[in-house]
């Protein structure tokens, strides 16, 4: 905030209420971090990461064979602890900073390796006058940044070599997540935008009124392209699900299938841990939605709900769906419809009220069945853990619904205007049409940055390291061939 | 001597290892196997996705005997091992050269 805002923001206020309240507004500290909400976050942060490891290395090792699970754990793992450095690196100032000339697409350097971050530096929240450590703020971005690589995993489990798979992710994150996460997230904060708009409700003239408008503007377009867009992703349906989800689809298309896919049994070995990881799953998704408030306030409490209700529906209607149309209702059902619910709830997960969560929920699970029973075998491509067919359609239909579940006709919140009465976040207006045309803009740029972006890293990678194991290797299993141990020892 | 080998459904060992002790026979090899017959196999589903099972696991129990106990030994194995449905299994009897117990060195019918 510039010195010129300060003064502008107090001349009102000290026309009305006479001069003795002018040293109030003088002091006026920043904002302080509160310690409930900083204590909510913390372990907003840790639920995270439990959702990667072991939640999801586990969710995913379950389903692939005996000879390949060490495979899948040691990529998991390895992913979340090679994206946790980048993110310090670099990842963070480049999702949360200004960009400069590209500020539309991608942040600036100027916090790269964490620069100019103490433990007295805050983050804004979405609430005026509310913020939190910015060590926490990066912290908890960090896991988001851990776990998308990580789900990108499942698409090409079985055959792709560790190697390829650890260059993917270093690059995949410096060029996909890290631009679409500042597209998506990156904003100047409801402080700089009230305060801006203060300047303006006080300028007395029509030149200050001119320089104030100006400012308001800046600050007003200190945000990333689909932010501006109006488009709403309360926890990352965008960032997180269908930005991993095409780059799996993709990569399970240029690594090509399994040997033996269609012909042979590839049953998943162990659906108890599958269970125990989606279980861990639906547990730190509430770190996930919850914390995405980044306060401990009633939003956080609605996405808690949302993304309680929202999994129980989708987890009962791929049971009950299977149950109808293939004749048994089935644990691995069940749970994979947790997770569709999981990932439909994300985006939507602060703006729908509770009743549209369980629609979404219901949606979510028939639907991501239907696309993974029916349309996955028809099309032939072999995405060996369901990435696109749970996390991008279940993305893009958790984004879509967000554009309809957030209107306050339906319960949702609707939307915040933090310029029309500054300082009080007051409700702004929710068009549906609006709102539908912003959340399908968002979903396809992600769509096509993702997608191409992945298409030509994986044609590189292939050309340089070679993406796909030795088939004898592939056949003994990675976990020997490639990592030379084997989970189970008979 | 004969070597019995029996195909059996898993849950009946212990009828048939109940019935081989009534008749004498203190000892005999258990192995966990997989086989395919008659009973075909069932179909597992993940995520929608069919899947064929066919060889279903069994137990394969081998035992020697002398010439006498070959008969009802063999009668002993169907009666405990049978439930009537298909998969109960099949006996194999094979003639059996020679038998040593490592830890003696006794030979042939001493070493059943």
């Amino acid at each position: 905030m510039s010195c010129k805002s300060i003064v502008l923001r107090l001349a009102a206020p000290c026309l009305v209420a006479g001069l003795t309240l002018a040293p109030a507004f003088a002091d006026t500290p920043a904002p302080q971090p509160n310690k409930g909400d900083t204590a909510w976050m913390l372990i907003a942060t840790a639920l995270v990461l439990m959702m990667s490891v072991p939640g999801l290395a586990l969710f995913y090792g379950g389903l692939v064979r005996a000879k390949n699970m060490l495979s899948v754990l040691t990529q998991v793992f390895a992913i979340v602890c090679l994206a946790g450095l980048m993110w310090v690196a670099v990842g963070y100032s480049l999702a949360f900073t200004n960009g400069g000339a590209l500020n539309d697409f991608v942040g600036g350097f100027g916090k790269a390796f964490m620069a100019g971050i103490t433990p007295a530096s805050n983050a804004a929240t979405f609430s005026n006058g509310v913020v939190i450590p910015e060590y926490l703020y990066l912290a908890f971005q960090m896991t988001f940044a851990m776990i998308t690589p990580a789900l990108i995993v499942g698409a090409f489990a079985e055959r792709m070599r560790f190697g390829a798979v650890m260059a993917f992710t270093a690059l995949w994150s410096l060029l996909v997540y890290y631009p679409i996460a500042h597209m998506v997230w990156y904003w100047a904060g409801p402080d700089a935008l009230a305060d801006a708009a203060k300047a303006v409700a006080a300028a007395t003239d029509a030149v200050a009124k001119t320089a104030a408008q100006a400012k308001l503007d800046e600050a007003v377009a200190d945000a990333g392209m689909i932010f501006k867009w109006g488009a709403l992703d309360f926890a990352g349906g965008t960032v997180v699900h269908i930005n991993a989800g095409i780059a799996g689809l993709v990569g399970c298309l240029m690594v090509g299938k399994r040997i033996g896919y269609g012909r042979e049994l590839m049953a998943p070995h162990s659906l108890v841990m599958t269970m125990i990881g989606a279980a861990l799953l639906w547990v730190g998704w509430f770190g996930f939605n919850a914390g995405s408030s980044l306060e401990a306030n009633g939003t956080a409490v609605l996405a808690f709900v949302n993304t309680m209700v929202a999994t129980c529906a989708a987890a009962l209607a791929w049971l009950i769906v299977e149950w109808l149309l293939k004749g048994k209702p089935s644990l691995l059902g069940m749970v994979s419809g947790a997770v569709a619910g999981l990932v439909a709830v994300t985006p939507a997960s602060g703006f729908a009220g509770p009743m549209g969560a369980i629609v979404l929920g219901f949606v979510s699970g028939a639907a991501c069945f239907i696309f993974v029973a029916y349309v996955k075998g028809a099309l032939g491509y072999d995405d060996s853990l369901d990435v696109f067919g749970i996390h991008c359609i279940g993305g893009i239909l958790g984004a879509i619904a967000t554009g309809i579940l957030a209107s306050p006709d339906l319960g949702g919140a609707g939307i915040v205007d933090y310029v029309a009465k500054p300082g009080e976040a007051a409700p702004g207006d929710f068009v549906m049409a609006t709102q539908l045309m912003a959340q399908l803009k968002a979903v396809a740029v992600t769509l096509l940055w993702s997608g191409l972006v992945s298409m030509i890293l994986f044609k590189l990678i292939d050309l340089a390291i070679g993406l796909r194991a030795e088939s004898d290797d592939e056949r003994m299993g990675l976990d020997i061939a490639e990592h030379g141990e084997r989970a189970y020892s008979a | 001597m004969k070597t019995v080998t029996a195909i059996i459904k898993p849950f009946r060992l212990e009828e048939v290892r109940d019935s081989l002790t009534a008749l004498g026979v203190h000892g005999m090899t258990v192995t966990e196997v997989k086989g395919y017959g008659r009973q075909k196999g069932h179909t597992e589903i993940y995520r929608g996705a069919e899947y064929a099972v066919s060889f279903l696991p069994k137990l394969k129990l081998e035992v020697g005997v002398s010439d006498e106990l070959v008969g009802p030994v063999v009668e002993a194995i169907a009666e405990a091992a049978r439930t009537g449905q298909i998969g109960d299994g099949k006996i194999f009897v094979a003639p059996l050269d020679q038998v040593v117990r490592i830890r003696t060195g006794e030979r042939d019918g001493d070493a059943l």
